[in-house]
């Protein structure tokens, strides 16, 4: 069972009920859930959506696009049904949020469900946890009945004559399902490939109507932003960057563990304090800001880092989606590119060729470079083959393989050149990679 | 199909399944659902499944077996009753994942996609499991166990050997 940790810089927002018994129905009235649900369905879309703009809450699933904007843009009449879709197929390396979310506070997910349903003027949502998570679907399932029973759901929620149903499933093993037109197609029982944009969701998205796609810590977030109001959660953030955010620490750090911080947050103190430095006293080689998709940063880079979307992004990364992976100077950098893009290459879709075969030209020459039969040529060549995935696929896989490549032959180019030659390496912990 | 005609299926599963196709707006939208569950009670997509799902949605055998081939949780072939997934995604690697694949692979004398012969296990190697904060991690069927070393992982093969005695190697839930 996954274990919580905490520490005093934590502000607990969205994890204020973790630990609680909030997976309870009762419990969660108990905590003030669903107030915010009601007050919305009095208040209406347009009080709703400008709280929302105000929060400056931005999607926690990794792009980072304003909440309340992309509410903004559904169209209000549609001949089509409007639907919620929840993005809880959590699946970039490093992230682990939603699984404490769906585990601690699944009402709040449900409540956010309703409260982005009124917004937008939907009458039904989906939603959409990861294959594996097939325990937190049971928890998910018997707080959707719950709510049900309680009236909270259905015909006439909240004993009005607004309608709002929710339907919970997984998938069954996708990493790219967790894009949102991959995703929408999963749900239409299809293969998980992406469809082409435009249109967009919010215009055309799942069975034709209009939809929009949220995360599910982003939803998770919604019902404390209503009883806060959103003025006073963007304070806690940084200009653009409302909030809190869930950040997953792992890798070396002796204190992994999920923690609730304010956007901007320092990097550094956060890998030294708040996880406890790194593990075992080694010093620091590299950090993954943002899940495994994200360029990796050099300790220089993160002394005076701030997490939030804006300052990672100039300094040349992303925030994705929030997992942080420290990484000591024990390990052998080649090894850590190589199984990154061991992934991308195995959960490419095949849909678009530069992603489908780059990802599998970067794993094989990565594999021979790890193995110790590179050549100087390969450094350039994996460049070269990232560069020309870049912004060449349907969806955001192909970067997610290509930036983070990049990103190590950059900045461990001199890393890449020592195993060159036939050179063991002293770090590496295993030559074949036995995934294919 | 109704659950009262001959189904591969328990009646609570056919049952389950005819609820399923409605609670959509799309029949079809049941079919990932469906996929998994049919698989959990069987323990592969067998023939006679995956004929009796296309029927039950009303599409073709062929769309069935195209959409479940792009789903690395369903597979077409048996597995061990407890089937074993080690992470060994960046997070877990970091934290010592091979060394636990390694004593899995010691432990129950098999591979990546090894079956023992008992039918008891199954070994694979997978990716990103989503509990990347208490690395390294597996998951047996759906269970998961995290913040693993590899000294723990006998007794773990001995819990569930003792499981798969008492009940029986048969079912794979």
């Amino acid at each position: 069972m996954p274990r919580l940790v905490s520490h005093p810089d934590e502000v607990k927002i969205i994890s204020r009920r973790f630990g609680q018994g909030a997976a309870a129905i009762d419990k969660y009235i108990e905590l003030g859930g669903y107030e915010s649900a009601k007050k919305c369905l009095a208040q209406g879309p347009d009080w709703i959506i400008a709280e929302m703009k105000a929060s400056n809450l931005r999607g926690r699933g990794g792009a980072g696009f304003p909440t309340g904007m992309k509410w903004s843009f559904v169209p209000k009449q549609s001949p089509k049904p409007k639907y919620v879709l929840v993005n809880g197929d959590e699946s970039e390396p490093g992230t682990c949020k939603d699984h404490l979310i769906f585990l601690h506070d699944p009402h709040a997910v449900i409540e956010g469900t309703i409260i982005a349903g009124l917004a937008i003027g939907a009458k039904m949502g989906f939603i959409y946890l990861r294959g594996e998570y097939r325990y937190l679907l049971e928890i998910m399932e018997k707080a959707v009945a719950d709510a049900y029973a309680r009236g909270f759901l259905g015909r006439n929620i909240f004993g009005s004559e607004t309608e709002f149903q929710i339907v919970t499933q997984t998938g069954a093993g996708a990493y790219e399902v967790g894009e949102e037109s991959a995703l929408m197609e999963s749900l239409e029982g299809k293969r998980g490939i992406p469809r082409i944009k435009p249109p967009f969701p919010a215009v055309v998205g799942l069975y034709g109507g209009p939809t929009v796609i949220n995360n599910a810590e982003t939803i998770a977030t919604v019902p404390h932003i209503i009883t806060m109001g959103g003025e006073a959660y963007a304070a806690v953030g940084t200009p653009r960057n409302g909030g809190t955010r869930l950040f997953c620490l792992s890798g070396h750090v002796e204190r992994p563990g999920v923690y609730e911080l304010p956007m901007g947050y320092n990097l550094k103190k956060m890998i030294d304090e708040v996880g406890g430095g790194v593990r075992g006293g080694r010093k620091l080689k590299a950090v993954v800001p943002g899940g495994s998709s994200t360029p990796v940063l050099l300790p220089e880079e993160i002394e005076n880092l701030g997490m939030d979307f804006d300052q990672v992004g100039k300094a040349g990364s992303m925030l994705g989606s929030g997992g942080v992976v420290v990484i000591d100077d024990q390990t052998c950098m080649v090894e850590f590119a190589l199984r990154t893009i061991s992934f991308y290459q195995h959960e490419s879709c095949g849909w678009c060729i530069p992603c489908r075969e780059g990802t599998d030209w970067l794993k094989k020459s990565l594999t021979r470079f790890h193995a110790g039969f590179g050549t100087a040529k390969d450094i350039d060549n994996i460049r070269y083959l990232a560069e020309n995935m870049m912004g060449r696929t349907f969806c955001p896989l192909g970067d997610a393989a290509a930036m983070p490549t990049l990103g190590f032959v950059k900045k461990f180019r001199k890393e890449f050149e020592d195993h060159l030659n036939g050179k063991p390496c002293p770090f590496a912990k295993r030559v074949e990679v036995g995934l294919v | 199909m109704s659950s009262e005609t001959m189904s591969v299926f328990s009646p609570q599963l056919a049952a389950r399944f005819d609820a399923l196709v409605e609670k959509y707006p799309v029949r079809r939208s049941a079919l990932v659902p469906m996929l998994l569950y049919a698989q959990d009670e069987i323990g592969y997509l067998s023939d006679a499944a995956i004929a009796e799902i296309a029927d039950r949605i009303g599409i073709t055998q062929l769309d069935v077996r195209d959409v479940a081939s792009y789903y690395s949780m369903l597979r077409f072939k048996p597995v061990g009753k407890f089937n074993v997934q080690v992470c060994t995604n960046i997070c877990c690697m970091l934290r010592g994942a091979y060394d636990v694949f390694d004593r899995f692979q010691q432990e129950l004398g098999i591979g990546h996609k090894g079956i023992t012969k008992d039918g008891i296990f199954s070994l694979e190697e997978v990716e990103c499991i989503g509990v990347c904060s208490w690395a390294p991690a597996i998951q047996v069927n759906y269970e998961f166990h995290d913040e693993l070393n590899p000294e723990q992982v006998p007794d773990l093969v001995a819990q569930l050997r003792a499981r798969a005695a008492k009940e029986g190697t048969s079912a794979n839930a």
